[in-house]
């Protein structure tokens, strides 16, 4: 009940930050509610900017990742992160800032259009970006139930759980808007920062010292491997960097990228930005790998022994078994079962708030997608025009309530399974967006129809893998289904981790695609190009 | 700028470490994770220095507000 008693303090302190930091932005326009006057401070963009990166997978997901396959989690979704991001940031967020503050732009949509001069192609934009997004925002709600419900040792039910989360974020960001978000971020950001060391330090002295876990675990055949890279193969491995370009085109950074006061802020922003990824995902991989030798703690040895299983006896197993085995060995909550196994009752309760500030991460998804509706759907559609801002403020307010109740709706009656699909793929998804961005900042010969095309691609590929993988179901860990075959030559292979094309993850194919689509669809429509004082106006 | 940032790029896929956890750095980070720990230090004196010397002052300039293009308006001025 402490750990409870903890994470509701918690709630009621993110409440309150949420709430009054937010209270001295001027809201009464759109661009004080959604992007803080554009005027947030150096320390709170780079600590709300990471912090919007950072969502339940990044602390929960990882060291579950690692706990499964070893430390190559680290370099597949941590060092290449730290190196696109800050990189694109640089060249790609930079641009976006100074373009917004000059011509008044406040999301990303907002750009396209005017850049391409579309009006009806940018709400094909809008639309595929938001569908990506709901996923995110579904699973934070059913995130915070889980949660919720287990930190209280079931007195708090799922379904009171959602609501209490929902409420919480809700209020925050329909009082405290982007300022209050981006406070909110900021807090959540160094409650992860400072965590990561003292779990380290006390599991360490827990388990009598690292050293002599590493070499136990190098000792045996079984876990060697999650100490080296073998299991993987190198193309999975390149595969990844394509993943984090992802951030460069989720609109919640897009727009975020809108709301600082000085150019001079994102220097601090992408010097120190890898240095926050190391010093999070070090630990959160690294506690992963250890885990596999914590086999005193019987949760952690079960998960151990559901693995084997699946490992020895996985095809002869029926697909309910197998399920049920894989959700046993699933160790996404490896770290929680650490540090209860060696850590103090206060550590365990502080745990519990870092894991639902993780869970929680889907307020700037929310603000985002509010931002969108009102300036993407509802001023372009002469809503402002006819009613003003107030009542634009408004409206992007009633639909955060919205946007929230029917999350919350979907998370009671939807199962998560579709949702993890969903929003593994929407990261490919807004991979294979990025060529958007890209030729609208910087390639002068590309037109709206080469960025209808995009779209339509990404959409399709999102939703073509979605039902492949709905189809065919996962085999066991190791094995491998093809799907598709090509004179003897495996195009398309189902695995338990996902589908692969021709060994590849689906996002480089999908980027690679939407690239070459916005090249030669740009080039065969150039009878479209914008009028060239638009394109004047872009070369910044 | 673009050629610095590929070799980075590039050095992030180091066959040369992917099947050996030896030698165990501090006596208990694998050398593939501390390679790759110490890659994303690396990466902060990348960024340090395009910083430094790449940084894009002139986009301060360009960020003066010349007018509304934003949602409210592109649809009248088609």
């Amino acid at each position: 009940m402490i750990a409870a008693a903890v994470v509701f303090a918690y709630l009621a302190v993110v409440l309150g930050i949420g709430i009054f930091g937010g209270r001295s932005a001027g809201h009464e326009n759109a661009e004080g509610y959604f992007l803080a006057g554009r005027a947030i401070g150096p320390v709170v963009f780079l600590l709300s900017l990471f912090g919007t990166n950072m969502t339940a997978f990044s602390i929960l997901g990882a060291s579950g990742h690692a706990f499964a396959n070893g430390i190559v989690t680290y370099g597949l979704m941590a060092s290449s992160s730290a190196l696109v991001i800050p990189v694109g940031i640089f060249v790609i967020g930079t641009r976006l800032w100074a373009l917004g503050k000059r011509h008044g732009f406040m999301t990303p949509v907002q750009m396209f259009r005017d850049r391409w001069e579309c009006g009806h192609i940018g709400t094909v934009i809008f639309l595929v970006q938001a569908v990506l997004l709901i996923p995110y925002i579904v699973i934070a709600v059913m995130g915070g139930g889980t949660t919720l419900r287990a930190v209280s040792g079931g007195l708090v039910p799922y379904w009171l759980g959602g609501a209490i989360v929902s409420m919480v974020v809700m209020g925050y960001v329909f009082f405290g808007g982007m300022r209050g978000t981006a406070w909110v971020n900021t807090f959540q950001t160094i409650l992860f920062l400072s965590f990561g060391a003292i779990a380290v330090a006390v599991i360490a002295r827990g388990m009598g010292g690292f050293g002599n876990a590493i070499e136990g675990l190098l000792a045996s055949p079984a876990t060697a491997p999650l100490l080296t890279r073998e299991r993987v193969s190198p193309l999975y491995f390149f595969s990844y960097t394509f993943i984090p370009l992802s951030s460069l085109a989720f609109p919640h950074i897009g727009i975020f990228c809108l709301t600082a006061k000085r150019l001079s802020h994102f220097r601090r922003t992408v010097v120190l930005y890898p240095i926050c990824m190391f010093a999070i995902w070090l630990p959160s991989v690294f506690l992963g790998v250890v885990a596999n030798k914590a086999v005193d703690l019987p949760p952690i040895r079960a998960k151990v022994e559901a693995r084997a299983t699946l490992a020895t006896q996985g095809p002869s197993l029926t697909p309910e078994r197998r399920s049920q085995l894989r959700a046993t060995a699933s160790g996404d909550d490896v770290i929680l079962k650490l540090v209860e196994g060696y850590a103090p009752l206060w550590l365990a309760s502080l745990l519990g708030a870092a894991v639902m500030a993780a869970v929680m991460a889907s307020d700037s998804q929310i603000l985002a997608l509010s931002t969108m509706f009102t300036e993407d759907v509802f001023a372009f559609y002469g809503g402002q025009a006819r009613f003003g801002p107030s009542v634009q403020v408004q409206t992007g307010r009633v639909f955060v309530i919205l946007l929230t109740i029917v999350a919350y709706a979907i998370a009671l009656t939807a199962p998560q399974s579709i949702f993890d699909i969903a929003s593994q793929y929407a990261f490919a998804g807004y991979s294979a967006l990025s060529p958007l961005l890209i030729a609208a900042l910087f390639w002068k010969r590309s037109t709206k129809w080469g960025a209808l095309a995009v779209s339509l691609w990404t959409a399709a590929s999102v939703l073509g893998i979605a039902v492949l993988q709905w189809a065919v179901p996962a085999p066991a860990p190791g094995a491998a289904v093809t799907v598709w075959a090509v004179g003897g030559v495996d195009v398309i292979t189902r695995i338990a981790a996902g589908t692969t094309v021709l060994g590849l993850l689906p996002v480089v194919p999908m980027t690679l695609v939407s690239a070459l689509l916005m090249f030669v669809v740009s080039s065969v429509t150039q009878g479209s190009r914008p009028s060239p004082s638009t394109r004047l106006r872009y070369n910044v | 700028m673009a050629l610095i940032t590929a070799f980075v790029y590039v050095l992030h896929q180091d066959f040369w470490f992917w099947r050996t956890a030896r030698p165990l750095v501090f006596g208990f980070l694998p050398i593939g994770l501390a390679y790759h720990a110490a890659y994303t230090v690396g990466i902060s004196l990348l960024m340090l220095y395009l910083v430094r010397r790449h940084w894009p002052a002139h986009l301060e300039d360009a960020s003066e507000r010349v007018g509304e293009c934003g949602g409210a308006t592109p649809r009248a001025k088609k």
